[in-house]
């Protein structure tokens, strides 16, 4: 059984944004919606990381806790989806999200807010599979077709990665061993620290995080 | 004497017992079930048509497509 995640090499990322540009493209996403973004640490200054950033569809998923009407599910492949029809646009899961995925439409005069929208790592929704419905609420089902999220697929130099976990851990690990580092650019050590060395540096003056 | 050694012994059961009454001020949170519609399987259209094992498949060599060492064939 397959575990969906997601995960961004940050020593290939370099922030051309065709990620966000695929899933804008691939599931027809309107204007002030961002399923996916590219953050870059130390922007402008020598040694600048960026990574892809979306739903992570975590394995306890704080959104799904906190959500007043438990619009919120997982299907067995670990993709964490909602029901729109069910959603009040309250907010609580955007709040929640550590990595700030969940999005909300604002279409009105007074900044009404509609109903929640993110990434759907190409999974759909609780519609009929690859129905007219379906793409109109949550986007295109690339996974019904056999297909890997558009965004990882789309990526040109392979930094965002996204399907099983264990598939993904084995490509990485092997990227790793070929150049010989890069696997410790995010992790505990990365942000904690290791005994006797530093935590992260914060961003270098000059730069934005 | 007498009197003072009971009230100090009232105080003191008084003090001692004054959190016996308290409760939990923590709520118990309960994880909420799904109140949506039920979703389909991935694999449940064509051209899987219920086979999860093409599904897992087809899914598992086309991630082999994110992998350049393979993808060169070294």
């Amino acid at each position: 059984m397959a575990r969906m995640k997601f995960l961004c090499d940050a020593e290939r990322c370099i922030e051309c944004n065709g990620c966000v540009t695929a899933c804008k493209q691939e599931h027809d996403i309107p204007w002030g919606v961002n399923r996916r973004r590219v953050v870059t640490i130390n922007d402008g200054v020598p040694g600048e990381r960026s990574i892809s950033v979306a739903c992570m569809h975590c394995s306890d998923a704080p959104c799904m806790a906190v959500c007043p009407v438990d619009c919120f599910y997982k299907t067995e492949e670990g993709v964490v989806l909602h029901d729109k029809d069910l959603c009040i646009g309250c907010g609580y899961c955007f709040y929640a999200c550590p990595f700030g995925a969940p999005q909300f439409p604002q279409t009105g005069a007074f900044g009404v807010r509609g109903k929640m929208d993110k990434c759907t790592f190409c999974a759909g929704g609780p519609e009929a599979n690859n129905s007219e419905e379906e793409f109109r609420k949550y986007g295109r089902n690339r996974l019904a077709e056999g297909k890997l999220p558009a965004c990882a697929e789309m990526c040109s130099t392979k930094a965002l990665l996204g399907g099983d976990g264990d598939v993904l851990a084995d490509i990485y690990r092997q990227r790793v061993t070929v150049r010989g580092r890069g696997g410790d650019v995010w992790g505990w050590a990365t942000a904690y620290g290791q005994p006797g060395q530093a935590p992260a540096q914060a961003p270098a003056k000059g730069g934005k995080s | 004497m007498i009197r003072s050694a009971w009230v100090i012994g009232v105080a003191a059961a008084a003090f001692a017992l004054a959190a016996c009454g308290e409760r939990p001020q923590v709520i118990q949170y309960k994880q909420g079930a799904y109140q949506g519609k039920p979703d389909q399987k991935p694999y449940a259209n064509a051209p899987f048509d219920g086979n999860q094992q093409k599904w897992d498949n087809d899914l598992r060599q086309r991630n082999q497509a994110q992998n350049e060492y393979k993808r060169i064939g070294s």
